[in-house]
């Protein structure tokens, strides 16, 4: 085997697979304050990535896309929590999840009503090409755009515990996700909060929509990429930030590395569903993920 | 003061256990049963037939598979499509392989086929619950079409991926017309309807509502959990298996592993929610709900763009469609979470009660 074309797979999948955790990101943020499993996450990252390229494709100054973007995701927000969550309160989780079905199915067809559903090209300067002294000194070719792209996984991953360790509204989020009733019962606004959250999943949907956009093109399939953060979640558990990163590490480099590797004996294509099957033979021994919360049950 | 079920006394055991125990609901079935096997194929059009009719009556099948799965047994699944897939690709192939099969019996050995796929990917429900097992199921959905799609056998080395169903003969009679394919998928539901009808009420159909309900208190109290979870799976794909073979033969006739993607297994299961989970009668009527709402939706747009003078483009259709659908799925959940099945429900006890308020 040809160790430097092995190392070559292992740090490209890895640095796929920040991409995979920056979705699944959303996921849990939401999933971790409201015990919502929101499967609107795909067309959110959509929503915001097609705002965005929209609003600059239209001459608006970046940073000021950015701004409108984001002040989109706000408002979507708050308008999930009003129009959706409200109303559904203390129903069974199942009904929430088939509820956030029929969101994606909205937000969808609302930002290609919007917008329209040509794909759109992103640019945003950093180019897709491997990194020359990476080159030069190992031998390896590692794209400076995937670098790029953990690089913002990171920063965004400790601004998240950052915000979750110290802020007031952090710790009021974290009560949450512990236990509602106590949450509200010692004074802490349980629709405020699921506002909060739900905007800044938008958020962290905005900046994995801006790198897939960059990478891929922004264009409906998009909506696809939650579909390759599931198994990332499941194997690093619902509740987990942590979880999510290493999930989506061990979800990108084994599914690079089964695509090179056993790829040519089956004929390819085993992208669509090996990570799925590894998490679900994971989770044949541990049901609830790496990270995730053991459940107790109890009659 | 017609739907009312007092006076009607059981002196037999049968007459008690019969399936339909109130003398208006059977002659409601019957009723409709004479409208769906006689007046319709009399009177129906072609295109009422063959485009909505059995499509409808196929989706009902596999809503009403996933129901027992989902809405009996508690076990949220999103592979129904893939389960279909199955049914439809290994009922060609028993066609293929074996000519001298009766259809009938290679549907049934589909739906078996469907059923050992469906316990294979059923078996991690017994380790995991939940959203873990809903994606967990979604391992089944991608592995399935990716197998149909690879592996040459399954669409005898077609090189698009596409199979044509065989003609559909029985005892020399072939069903080439939609009327006759109508009838025909029209009675194998009807039987398989009545089948699930009958075993929910039975001691299996209790024990899945009973692991719905508490899975651990049912365990606790005698159930074996590996057993009626594993026939859940099972049962309900068969039925999806089973749909999913006269979905290629009674309705497309041609079809390709792409026409049961993930977006199915949506569809079927927002019919499972508009209809009511855990209700056969709900399975009906969402999948009529879910089939008509479309053709509903394009034919409003007509008058609306006449009344406003203008054309609307056919992008802006489709999405206003997705934007409808997703609404309607999320006004249903918060009006009624028991769907179509509870407002009948509600209507029948106000029959019952009528004309009187109290």
């Amino acid at each position: 085997m040809n160790w430097q074309f092995f190392l070559e797979v292992l740090v490209g999948g890895l640095l796929a697979g920040v991409m995979y955790s920056l979705v699944a990101l959303g996921f849990v943020l939401i999933y971790k304050a409201s015990g919502v499993f929101n499967f609107a996450q795909g067309a959110m990252v959509f929503l915001a990535a097609l705002t965005f390229v929209s609003l600059l494709e239209r001459g608006v100054n970046f940073w000021l896309a950015i701004a409108i973007a984001l002040a989109v995701m706000v408002v979507l927000g708050i308008a999930i929590e009003r129009l959706v969550l409200r109303p559904l309160v203390n129903q069974p989780q199942i009904t929430l999840f088939m509820a956030t079905i029929g969101l994606s199915f909205v937000l969808e067809g609302l930002s290609q009503l919007v917008w329209g559903s040509q794909p759109h090209g992103l640019e945003i300067g950093i180019p897709d090409v491997p990194m020359q002294w990476l080159a030069d000194t190992l031998g390896i070719n590692v794209s400076q755009f995937d670098v790029f792209a953990a690089v913002v996984a990171g920063i965004l991953v400790a601004a998240l515990a950052v915000f979750f360790q110290t802020t007031r509204i952090g710790r009021a989020l974290r009560a949450v996700a512990d236990d509602h009733q106590a949450a509200l019962a010692v004074g802490i606004p349980l629709r405020q909060i699921w506002a909060i959250v739900w905007t800044v999943a938008g958020f962290v949907a905005l900046v994995a929509g801006i790198m897939w956009g960059a990478r891929n093109g922004v264009q409906y399939a998009l909506t696809f990429i939650a579909l390759k953060a599931l198994p990332v979640l499941i194997l690093g558990g619902f509740e987990s930030v942590a979880g999510a990163i290493v999930g989506g590490l061990i979800v990108g480099a084994s599914e690079k590395l089964a695509e090179v590797y056993l790829g040519p004996y089956v004929g390819g294509g085993l992208e669509s569903w090996f990570p799925y099957v590894l998490a679900l033979a994971f989770l044949l021994v541990r049901p609830e993920g790496l990270f995730g919360e053991k459940r107790i049950e109890r009659v | 003061m017609l739907y009312r079920e007092a006076g009607q006394f059981k002196t037999t055991y049968a007459g008690d256990q019969q399936v339909f125990p109130i003398r208006q609901d059977r002659i409601g079935v019957a009723v409709v049963l004479v409208l769906a096997f006689v007046v319709v194929p009399l009177f129906g059009n072609q295109y009422w037939l063959s485009a909505i009719l059995t499509p409808f009556l196929i989706f009902a099948l596999a809503t009403l598979g996933l129901n027992i799965l989902t809405g009996y047994a508690g076990q949220l699944s999103l592979g129904t499509a893939a389960f279909m897939a199955v049914g439809a690709f290994m009922a060609f192939n028993f066609e293929l392989r074996a000519p001298w099969m009766p259809i009938l019996v290679s549907f049934a050995l589909a739906g078996l086929c469907a059923a050992a796929v469906g316990v294979a990917f059923g078996l991690p429900s017994l380790r995991i619950k939940g959203f873990y097992l809903a994606v967990a199921t979604l391992a089944c959905q991608f592995f399935v079409l990716w197998a149909l799609q690879r592996i040459g056998w399954f669409t005898n080395h077609s090189a698009s991926g596409v199979i044509t169903a065989q003609k559909v003969v029985i005892l020399g009679y072939a069903f080439d017309t939609p009327a006759t394919k109508y009838m025909l998928t029209l009675g194998i539901v009807t039987v398989l309807a009545v089948l699930a009808k009958n075993m929910l009420r039975s001691e299996t159909g209790r024990k899945f509502m009973a692991v719905r309900d508490m899975d651990l208190a049912a365990e606790v109290i005698g159930i074996r959990m590996m057993q009626t979870k594993l026939l859940a799976f099972a049962i309900s794909s068969f039925y999806c298996g089973v749909a999913g073979a006269l979905y290629a033969f009674t309705y497309l006739g041609t079809v390709e592993p792409e026409a049961f993607t993930l977006d199915l297994s949506f569809r079927i299961l927002f019919m499972v929610i508009v209809g009511g989970v855990g209700s056969i009668l709900g399975s009906f009527l969402g999948a009529a709900f879910i089939t008509l709402l479309p053709i509903f939706l394009n034919t409003m747009a007509h008058p609306i763009e006449e009344l406003l003078g203008v054309t609307l483009p056919a992008g802006l259709m489709s999405n206003l469609e997705l934007i409808v659908f997703g609404a309607l799925i999320i006004f249903f959940l918060i009006v009624e979470p028991h769907g179509l099945a509870r407002l009948w429900q509600i209507g029948k006890e106000k029959l019952r009660l009528w004309p009187f308020p109290h």
